[in-house]
C-alpha cells in the first residue's frame, strides 16, 4: 500500500509528522517540480500546496504539497532560504495548484517560478504588494494603509460578445463573491471568478490562539460546516499530541456530522429546485432541516452544534431519551423526506431544468482534482469517511454514492442517496452507542510537529494541516486549513461553459461552495 | 353623465383591487407551500411604504427612466377603462378596441425595454433583450386568439364581443376552446408568471421583466409595482370578458351593479387559484423554451380560427 512512496527514490519520511501513516518527505527546493512529474505519472491528485514561515525555527520558508491515490495520503515539503523564497511552479502539472500558488504568492511571499498567472487571489489590490500577512514578521494587530490598485481581468473581445459583472454583492443572503461572465448573446464563453471579500486573515488569527481556543476558530471558518471543521482541527491536533479520544466521543462526533450532513442536504436540494423557480421544495425542506436544528439546540445546545467538538472529545453527552428522540426523528424524517423525493423526481418541469445542465465531465473533474459531492457527481470514487475511517465508520461504512453525468441533477442525486445514507448511519450509531467517557485529557502538543487530517464534512475533504511552534511557546506556528471550496470553485467556472446565462444560478446552487471556507 | 360615473367607478375599482388579488394569489401560494401568508393587504402596504421612499436615481438616467413609470401606470389606467369589467357599455369601451388595447400595452412595454436600457447596467439590457424576444412572439398570438373570438362576434370590440358571448346559447365552440388554450399561455408570459418568468425571484441573471426594473426606487418602483398588479389584473379580466362574460352588468340598475361585482370577485378567486396550481406545480422553463410554448399558443389560436371556418 506504499505506491505513492514508491514513486519517488531516495526519500526519507520525516518522522516529525502525524499521523505516522501519512508520510512526509524533505526534498530538494529543485526537485520539488520533480516529484510532481512523479505524482502526476502515478495518477496521483494535488490535495493542496501550501507555504510555511518557518524562520523562527531557522529554516526559511517551507513549501508543502499533499498529494493523494486510492485514499493514501503523501506530503512533499521543501525549505527556501528567506533571503531567496521561490520554488518551481507546480501549475503546469496540476491544475488545481493554479489557485493555491496566487494564494501562497499573495499571502506569504513566496514566488512560484514559472506560474502563468501571478495576479493576487484572496488578497485584494487595495493592500500593498509587500504586505504578506502569513509571515511572521507581519504584525496583525496594525492596520494597513491602503493603496490604489487594478485588478486586470480575463477579457474576451469579438462582436457580439458583452460583459455582465455580477456581485460581490448578491441580492439574496447569501456571502459576497464577484463573477464575470463574458456573453455572446445568452451564451457564456468564459465566467471568472473572484473571490477573497471574505477574507478575515483566519490562518493568521490561528497563531495567536492556545490549542482549545483553535477549536472554535476552525468551527467558524464556514459556519455550515462547523462540525465538519473543529473535527478536522481536532484529529490533527490529537495527532500531533498523540491524545486518542474515547470511544463514545468518537461515535459522538460521527453522530453530530451525520446530522449536520442532512441538514445541509436538504437545504441544498430545496434550494436548488428554488433557483429554478420550483420554491414549493425548499419550503417543505426548510420544515425538515428547521426540525433538525431545533432538536440539535435542545440535545446540544446550539442550532448549528458549534464548540462541541474539543481537543481530546466532546462536550455534550447524549442521555438515552435524547438517543431515543433522534431516531423517531429519523423515522419521521425518512418518511417526509421520501414523499418530498417523489415529487422532486416525478416533476418532469423540475428535472428536465437539471438534466444536462452544468455538466463537470469525470475527465475535467479528474484533471481540477475536486473533492465531495461535486467529485462523487462526475465519477470521482472518493470519500474520506471510507479512505481514513475513524470509529464508528470502521463498523458502520457508508455506501459510496458515485454518478458519472456530472450535471445538476447528478449533484442534487448525490446529495439524496447520502442523505439517506446519513439516516441509516445514525440509526445504527444509536443503536450501538458505546458507553464510556466523552473526552480524553488532551496534553500540550510537543513543539516543531506537524499533523494532518481529513475529514468528509458535507460538501466534501476538509484538510487541517497544524504546526507547533518553537518549545515554551506552545503555540500554533501554521494552521492551514483546506475547504473543499478552495479546489471546487474553479470547477464551477469550467462546468458553466456553454451553459446560458440564466442557468448559472441553479448551477452555482448544485455546486454550492462555501466563500468563506475559500476566502480563509 | 351617467357612463362617466360607471367609467369613474371601474377605474377606481380596478385600482383597489388590482393589487388584492395579487395578495389573493401570493396568500394562495404561501398555502400551498406549507408557509403562513402575509394577507391580502400585503401589496397595499409595499405600494405604500415605496411612496414614502425617496428615489435614487442613477446619474446618467435620463428622461426615459424617469417618464416610463408615469407612462406604463398612465396605460394600466386607461386600459382598465377600456375593458369591460363591471359594465358592458363603457364611453372608452366605444373609443377602442382590442387592437387599440394590444398596442397600448406594447408602447408600455417598448418604453419599459427602453428604460432597462437607458441606465446602462448589464442587467438592463439583458431583461430588455430578453423581454422582447417574448413580446415579439407573445403580441401576434394575443391577436390571433383575440381574433377567432371577435369572428364570432364579427367585431374587435370588446363589449361587442362580451354582449355577443353572453347571448349566445351555452354551447363549447371548438374555436373558442382553442382560443382560451391560447389566450392562458399568452398570459402567463405577458404578466410573467411561472413557468417563463419569475416574479418572486432575488436571482437578476434569470430575470425578464424583473431586471429591466431592478434600477427603479421610491415612488417610480411603487408605480411601475402597481403596473405590474394591474396589467396581471387587466389580463385577467379581459379573459373574463372574451370567455366567462356572464354577470358583467348591461343595465345601470343597482342590483345589476352589484352582481356584476359578485361575479367579478368570484371568477377572480378562481382565476388566482388556477394561476397557484400552475406555479406551484411548475419549474420555471429554460429561458430558450419559451419561444417554443408562445408557438404552441400561436398553433392553438390558429387552430381555433381554423376550427371555427371548418365547423361552424
Amino acid at each position: 500500500m506504499r505506491s505513492l512512496i514508491d514513486n519517488i527514490i531516495k526519500v526519507e519520511p520525516d518522522k516529525s509528522q502525524y499521523p505516522e501513516d501519512i508520510p512526509s518527505c524533505l526534498v530538494d527546493r529543485e526537485a520539488f517540480r520533480d516529484v510532481a512529474k512523479a505524482m502526476k505519472a502515478g495518477k496521483a491528485r494535488l490535495v493542496a500546496e501550501w507555504a510555511t514561515d518557518e524562520t523562527l525555527f531557522a529554516r526559511g520558508f517551507g513549501i508543502y504539497a499533499c498529494y493523494e491515490k486510492n485514499g493514501e495520503y503523501l506530503i512533499i515539503k521543501a525549505y527556501m532560504p528567506e533571503e531567496d523564497p521561490t520554488f518551481p511552479s507546480l501549475t503546469k502539472k496540476f491544475v488545481s495548484a493554479y489557485r493555491f500558488e496566487r494564494q501562497i504568492n499573495s499571502l506569504m511571499g513566496v514566488i512560484p517560478v514559472g506560474h502563468p498567472d501571478l495576479r493576487p487571489w484572496i488578497k485584494h489590490e487595495d493592500w500593498p504588494d509587500n504586505a504578506y500577512p502569513l509571515r511572521k514578521s507581519f504584525d496583525a494587530s496594525q492596520s494597513i494603509t491602503r493603496v490604489r490598485g487594478k485588478y486586470p481581468w480575463i477579457t474576451v473581445g469579438g462582436e457580439g460578445c458583452y460583459e455582465i459583472p455580477v456581485g460581490p454583492v448578491h441580492a439574496g443572503i447569501i456571502e459576497p463573491g464577484h463573477f464575470r461572465f463574458s456573453a455572446v448573446g445568452e451564451d457564456v464563453i468564459n465566467l471568472e471568478a473572484r473571490l477573497g471579500y471574505t477574507h478575515k486573515g483566519i490562518e493568521k488569527r490561528f497563531e495567536s490562539l492556545s490549542w482549545e481556543e483553535g477549536a472554535r476558530l476552525a468551527g467558524r471558518v464556514s459556519g455550515d460546516t462547523t462540525i465538519a471543521h473543529s473535527l478536522s482541527y481536532c484529529q490533527a491536533v490529537e495527532a500531533i499530541s498523540e491524545c486518542q479520544p474515547p470511544e463514545r466521543a468518537l461515535w459522538l462526533r460521527a453522530l453530530l456530522l451525520e446530522r449536520e450532513r442532512i441538514a445541509n442536504h436538504l437545504w441544498d436540494l430545496g434550494a436548488i429546485a428554488n433557483d429554478v423557480g420550483f420554491a414549493f421544495m425548499l419550503y417543505q425542506m426548510s420544515i425538515l432541516k428547521e426540525r433538525l436544528m431545533r432538536t440539535n439546540n435542545k440535545l446540544f445546545g446550539h442550532r448549528f452544534m458549534m464548540d462541541r467538538i474539543i481537543p481530546g472529545g466532546v462536550t455534550t453527552d447524549l442521555t438515552q431519551e435524547g438517543g431515543k428522540m433522534i431516531l423517531s426523528e429519523m423515522d419521521w424524517l425518512s418518511k417526509e423526506f421520501e414523499r418530498l423525493v417523489t415529487i422532486y423526481d416525478r416533476n418532469s418541469s423540475l428535472t428536465e431544468r437539471m438534466t444536462g445542465t452544468g455538466i463537470l465531465l469525470p475527465d475535467k473533474a479528474l484533471e481540477l482534482g475536486v473533492v465531495g459531492i461535486v467529485a462523487r457527481a462526475s465519477g470521482q470514487k472518493m470519500d474520506c469517511r471510507l479512505t481514513c475511517p475513524f470509529p464508528p465508520y470502521d463498523q458502520i461504512i457508508p455506501k459510496m454514492i458515485v454518478l458519472g453525468a456530472g450535471d445538476v441533477y447528478s449533484r442534487a442525486w448525490v446529495r439524496i442517496e447520502e442523505t439517506r445514507e446519513s439516516i441509516r448511519i445514525i440509526q445504527e450509531i444509536l443503536n450501538n452507542l458505546p458507553d464510556g467517557s466523552i473526552a480524553a485529557r488532551f496534553n500540550q502538543p510537543p513543539p516543531d510537529r506537524a499533523g494532518i487530517a481529513m475529514v468528509e464534512g458535507w460538501r466534501g475533504e476538509i484538510i487541517y494541516w497544524i504546526q507547533s511552534g518553537l518549545a515554551g511557546g506552545g503555540k500554533i506556528n501554521r494552521c492551514m486549513v483546506r475547504d473543499p471550496s478552495s479546489v471546487n470553485w474553479l470547477a464551477l467556472e469550467y462546468a458553466i461553459l456553454g451553459n446560458i446565462v440564466p442557468d448559472f444560478p441553479v448551477c452555482n446552487k448544485s455546486f454550492n461552495q462555501s466563500y468563506s471556507g475559500c476566502d480563509l | 353623465m351617467y357612463p362617466y360615473i360607471m367609467e369613474t367607478i371601474q377605474i377606481i375599482i380596478v385600482l383597489l383591487l388590482a393589487p388584492i388579488f395579487v395578495g389573493w394569489i401570493r396568500c394562495l401560494k404561501c398555502w400551498m407551500q406549507g408557509r403562513s401568508a402575509p394577507g391580502l393587504l400585503q401589496p397595499w402596504r409595499d405600494i405604500a411604504r415605496l411612496f414614502g421612499k425617496d428615489i435614487i436615481l442613477a446619474e446618467n438616467a435620463s428622461w426615459i427612466f424617469r417618464f416610463t413609470p408615469y407612462l406604463v401606470f398612465s396605460v394600466c389606467v386607461l386600459a382598465g377603462g377600456i375593458i369591460p369589467i363591471l359594465f358592458k357599455e363603457l364611453p372608452l369601451c366605444a373609443a377602442a378596441d382590442v387592437i387599440a388595447l394590444v398596442a397600448l400595452f406594447a408602447l408600455a412595454r417598448f418604453f419599459i425595454a427602453l428604460a432597462g436600457m437607458d441606465i446602462g447596467t448589464a442587467f438592463g439590457g439583458m431583461g430588455s433583450s430578453r423581454e422582447m424576444m417574448i413580446a415579439s412572439l407573445a403580441e401576434p398570438a394575443m391577436l390571433m386568439a383575440i381574433f377567432t373570438v371577435s369572428l364570432l362576434s364579427h367585431s374587435t370590440s370588446l363589449s361587442q364581443m362580451t354582449h355577443v358571448v353572453i347571448y349566445q346559447s351555452l354551447f363549447i365552440r371548438p374555436s373558442m376552446a382553442f382560443a382560451l388554450t391560447a389566450f392562458i399561455l399568452i398570459v402567463i408570459a405577458e404578466t410573467g408568471r411561472i413557468p417563463v418568468d419569475n416574479p418572486a425571484t432575488h436571482l437578476e441573471l434569470t430575470m425578464i421583466h424583473e431586471a429591466m426594473v431592478l434600477e427603479y426606487s421610491g415612488r417610480h418602483l411603487a408605480l411601475i409595482e402597481w403596473a405590474g398588479m394591474l396589467k396581471l389584473f387587466l389580463f385577467t379580466t379581459i379573459g373574463i370578458a372574451i370567455f366567462f362574460p356572464w354577470g358583467i352588468a348591461s343595465s345601470n340598475s343597482m342590483t345589476a351593479i352589484l352582481l356584476s361585482i359578485v361575479s367579478l370577485i368570484i371568477k377572480l378567486l378562481v382565476a388566482g387559484i388556477s394561476i397557484v396550481l400552475i406555479e406551484t406545480g411548475l419549474a420555471k422553463m429554460r429561458i430558450f423554451r419559451v419561444p417554443e410554448f408562445l408557438g404552441i399558443a400561436f398553433l392553438f389560436a390558429t387552430l381555433g380560427m381554423l376550427s371555427y371556418f371548418i365547423l361552424e
